[in-house]
């Protein structure tokens, strides 16, 4: 076997006729003539899910799951975007494409492209757990993956679902015993409704913030269940829901905002609260281990379920990973794109 | 230890001080009495030594994890905190644990003895029994940096509610070199043995800054002015002809200032002494490197008692006669310690801080303008009736420093921090002009914001030039003002200069790198200050 460091340097990435290359826009499909996720504006984009660093605007047309159309044309407009289901095979130029469930996100989708028999998989964001709300995580047998590894260092290892929910639930019930507004930060798409979805709305009433309400209003719209939210708006009577549970974007959290909630407790759900040094920095009075990307555990998990010879990391920490994977006998390597993961500081992230 | 563990999870997760006292106090009520004689211990920083080498620790953990030794200090930096990377990096535990924080801590002790296979062993057995945050603790302890965000003063006051005894007296008793192994929660905190109580110090009394027009404290008249030294604040013991010097942060370092000694036969029994330890010759401080020398080192040689002699500059008197006065207005505090130190050799060690005469605010202005030339850093105010009070209290005692110096230095390396600050580049190296060269002279730490720690952190990852392991070479070009309150004269330095005290105080967007100061400024600000203190 090749040792994983040699001719590093001068060996380009993937072959010069693979399936998959990397230009200045993004992840590209020479056969097909097609991006993936592309950073910057190209003719066709197949978009793996709706997040902001995912799917941008100005690309000529789109192509993402049935699930994840709703969300996209909601914050990119009027788009040029076909959809497709999961595991429906389209032949695009001369690859043929299938979308598979990521469980990062409603819609979420891993992208397959497979040419001359030669299947390569971009796994875009992906957790394994089932959250009870995303299509959940199937792996993709393949022979190149392109994986994320946000949380790859073995310091992150997620709790099951139901026992962040427990300690969500704990926290809101005991604010609510006594009065207080539970102010909770996590993403408006994705996180936001996964929450909605787990905790137990029996507690008390669930207030958000715009940014999630209009995502909610956009699952529900399509026909994916959420407990009733009342949105948050300047005429809102907050007397009239005494301890209720605030959904907003983290960022709302230190501002203007969240004053209204008079002496609430602040919690944050980010797979980042597993440190102690960022949990202290954000000042929220609680901190839930809650992330939408695999742990150290799942990223493995899932490398290894898809048998593939050639793994390439994108965002997260690559490099550490890269020499992880290289060690455990993987043909690694790293490639630099413009995708940020699951955001370590409030204020600086898109969701 | 989970109800330790307990207490530590509430007491971490707010930065509100209702709900730590509430937590503090539940548990000073309900938890069995050793355990919290040792937090009261831990809290009060009297924290156990090292038991292990951090070395052996990580080995032992990545190997219990099963990860090698690389990966696991990749995941250090990433957490700013050994232990806490310990705790993440470990595999569940198969067992739990009721023992106690107490026999946890004579566990703890009981390592040292040990040889390093039975050390292993201990302390596989102790995280196979701890969860995450339990462990967290363990490895806390036993690396000897357990800390947690509650001051000694929120811990007495939580302490004076579970236990009704007033907070100024559990103070005083929580003073001095106990630790949980010489006392009892009874014979500390609730029915106290006045023997034992020989060498305790009171608890010091800490001024607030001045901010603004010192005009707004009113009448002169009603204000004594002095000196503000720039030593270390010290407590002078004499009692049963015994004599005990305290640092403020509680340290007995009698045997570090031997001069000091002389107040067994020049002060009474029964008298403690509140004041500056200052390193003085010819009527003057020492540049405080000087006092440095001497702070470091636990046993002094002759020369460095000839080259760096102390003093105590003493402006307060606590106790007389055996007799704790510090509720006499400070104006009769003040004349009784005069009387007392009147016909006390002149040479010292044993030196009155005298009372600046000033008629009103303009006058004591120009006072403190000069006070970098008496080698002082500024004027002391304080209220004449006011008593001795305990800790940091807003009113009496004003501190009324002289302005920093400030340069402008550009930021050459950076370095990730820890704990909090983990994941964000805070650690910086400024450089000045020298010709076309960057000559580093300081690094500095604080004085940003997290927002702009956060922009700054980005803008080092996107301008690294090269690693030097963690720390980063960056492109010179961002201005920062660094503020400092002295310099000197340092061979150790690339720069031939070292600095007192740097920070950051703005960051100078608007400056280009050219426009940074030079070395020969430095060179000039040093010039002007060594003529002030008279040094060679």
């Amino acid at each position: 076997m090749q040792s994983p460091m040699a001719g590093r340097a001068a060996r380009p990435i993937l072959r010069p006729m693979a399936v998959l290359s990397f230009t200045e826009q993004g992840i590209y499909c020479a056969a097909g003539d097609f991006h993936i996720d592309p950073w910057a504006p190209v003719p066709r984009a197949l978009i793996t899910h709706g997040h902001a660093d995912h799917a941008r605007p100005g690309n000529g047309a789109y192509l993402a799951t049935r699930t994840a159309a709703p969300v996209m044309r909601h914050r990119l407009g009027d788009i040029a975007l076909d959809t497709i289901g999961y595991g429906e095979t389209r032949r695009i130029g001369g690859v043929s494409v299938s979308f598979h469930p990521a469980g990062h996100v409603p819609g979420s989708a891993q992208i397959r492209v497979e040419q001359r028999g030669e299947v390569w998989v971009v796994s875009g964001d992906y957790k394994l757990e089932d959250d009870g709300l995303s299509e959940p995580f199937a792996p993709v047998p393949c022979h190149g993956f392109v994986s994320e590894c946000t949380f790859g260092l073995p310091i992150f290892d997620w709790a099951p679902q139901a026992r962040v929910m427990a300690e969500v639930n704990g926290w809101w019930a005991d604010n609510a015993a006594q009065g207080r507004f539970s102010l909770l930060g996590a993403y408006a798409l994705g996180k936001a409704q996964r929450l909605l979805a787990g905790v137990d709305p029996a507690i008390a009433p669930i207030l958000t913030h715009g940014a999630v309400e209009a995502t909610c209003a956009v699952m529900r719209a399509q026909g994916i269940a959420l407990p009733a939210t009342v949105p948050v708006t300047p005429d809102t009577d907050l007397g009239a829901y005494p301890g209720a549970l605030v959904l907003a974007p983290p960022a709302a959290l230190g501002g203007a905002w969240a004053r209204r909630f008079g002496g609430a407790s602040s919690g944050i759900a980010s797979g980042w609260m597993a440190l102690r040094g960022v949990r202290r920095r954000r000042g929220a009075d609680r901190g839930f281990i809650l992330s939408d990307h695999a742990d150290w555990a799942g990223l493995n998990t899932a490398i290894r379920a898809t048998g593939a010879e050639k793994i390439l990391v994108t965002h997260g920490y690559t490099s550490v990973f890269r020499r992880w994977l290289a060690d455990q006998g993987h043909d690694a390597e790293i490639v630099q794109t413009a995708f940020q993961g699951e955001g370590l500081d409030s204020g600086e992230q898109t969701p | 230890m989970n109800r330790f563990a307990a207490l530590f999870a509430a007491l971490d997760r707010t930065t509100r001080i209702t709900p730590k006292i509430d937590a503090l106090a539940a548990y000073f009520r309900d938890a069995p009495q050793a355990d919290r004689l040792w937090t009261v211990a831990l809290l009060s920083g009297r924290r156990p030594r090292r038991a292990i080498s951090t070395t052996k620790l990580r080995e032992w953990a990545a190997e219990h994890a099963g990860l090698p030794l690389w990966l696991f200090e990749e995941c250090y930096p990433v957490v700013g905190d050994l232990a806490e990377t310990i705790a993440l990096v470990l595999p569940p535990p198969t067992r739990q644990s009721d023992t106690s924080l107490s026999d946890w801590m004579a566990e703890i002790a009981a390592l040292g003895a040990l040889d390093d296979t039975a050390r292993k062993a201990r302390i596989l057995a102790a995280w196979d029994s701890l969860d995450t945050p339990q462990r967290f603790l363990f490895n806390k302890l036993i690396t000897g940096g357990f800390r947690v965000g509650v001051s000694q003063r929120l811990m007495t006051r939580a302490l004076a509610r579970a236990t009704g005894i007033d907070e100024a007296e559990l103070a005083h008793r929580l003073m001095g070199n106990w630790t949980p192994d010489t006392t009892t929660w009874a014979d500390l905190i609730t029915a106290p043995d006045p023997a034992a109580a020989l060498s305790r110090p009171y608890p010091f009394y800490l001024a607030y800054p001045v901010e603004g027009d010192p005009a707004t404290l009113g009448d002169p008249a009603d204000w004594l002015a002095e000196m503000k030294w720039d030593g270390i604040r010290g407590q002078l013991i004499a009692r049963g002809g015994d004599h005990f010097v305290w640092s403020r942060g509680e340290e007995l370092v009698t045997d570090r200032f031997p001069e000091l000694a002389a107040a067994r036969d020049l002060l009474p029994p029964g008298t403690v002494i509140d004041g500056e330890i200052l390193a003085w010759a010819d009527g003057r401080p020492l540049p405080f490197a000087a006092l440095q020398k001497r702070i470091a080192r636990k046993s002094v040689p002759r020369s460095l008692l000839a080259e760096a002699p102390v003093v105590i500059k003493a402006y307060d008197l606590l106790e007389e006669a055996g007799r704790d006065i510090r509720h006499a207005p400070l104006a009769q505090r003040r004349a009784r310690l005069e009387a007392l130190l009147a016909p006390l050799p002149a040479r010292g060690p044993l030196l009155l801080s005298p009372l600046l005469r000033f008629a009103d605010w303009p006058a004591l202005a120009e006072t403190r303008a000069g006070a970098r030339a008496a080698g002082a850093e500024g004027v002391m105010l304080k209220r004449a009736t006011a008593p001795y009070l305990a800790g940091r209290k807003k009113g009496d005692w004003w501190k009324w420093k002289l302005d920093p110096f400030r340069v402008d230095a550009v930021m050459i390396y950076a370095q990730a921090g820890h704990g909090r600050r983990a994941t964000l580049y805070t650690d910086f190296t400024f450089a000045v002009w020298d010709g076309n060269q960057l000559v580093p002279f300081t690094k500095a730490y604080s004085g940003l914001s997290d927002a702009e720690f956060r922009e700054i952190t980005a803008w080092v990852r996107r301008n690294t030039q090269q690693r030097f392991g963690p720390v980063r070479q960056v492109t010179p070009a961002q201005v920062f003002e660094i503020a400092f309150e002295g310099i000197q004269h340092s061979p150790r330095h690339k720069s031939g200069l070292a600095l007192r005290f740097p920070r950051m105080a703005r960051w100078r967007r608007d400056k280009p790198a050219a426009e940074a100061n030079t070395l020969d400024d430095l060179r000039a600000l040093l010039a002007e200050q060594t003529q002030g203190t008279g040094e060679a």
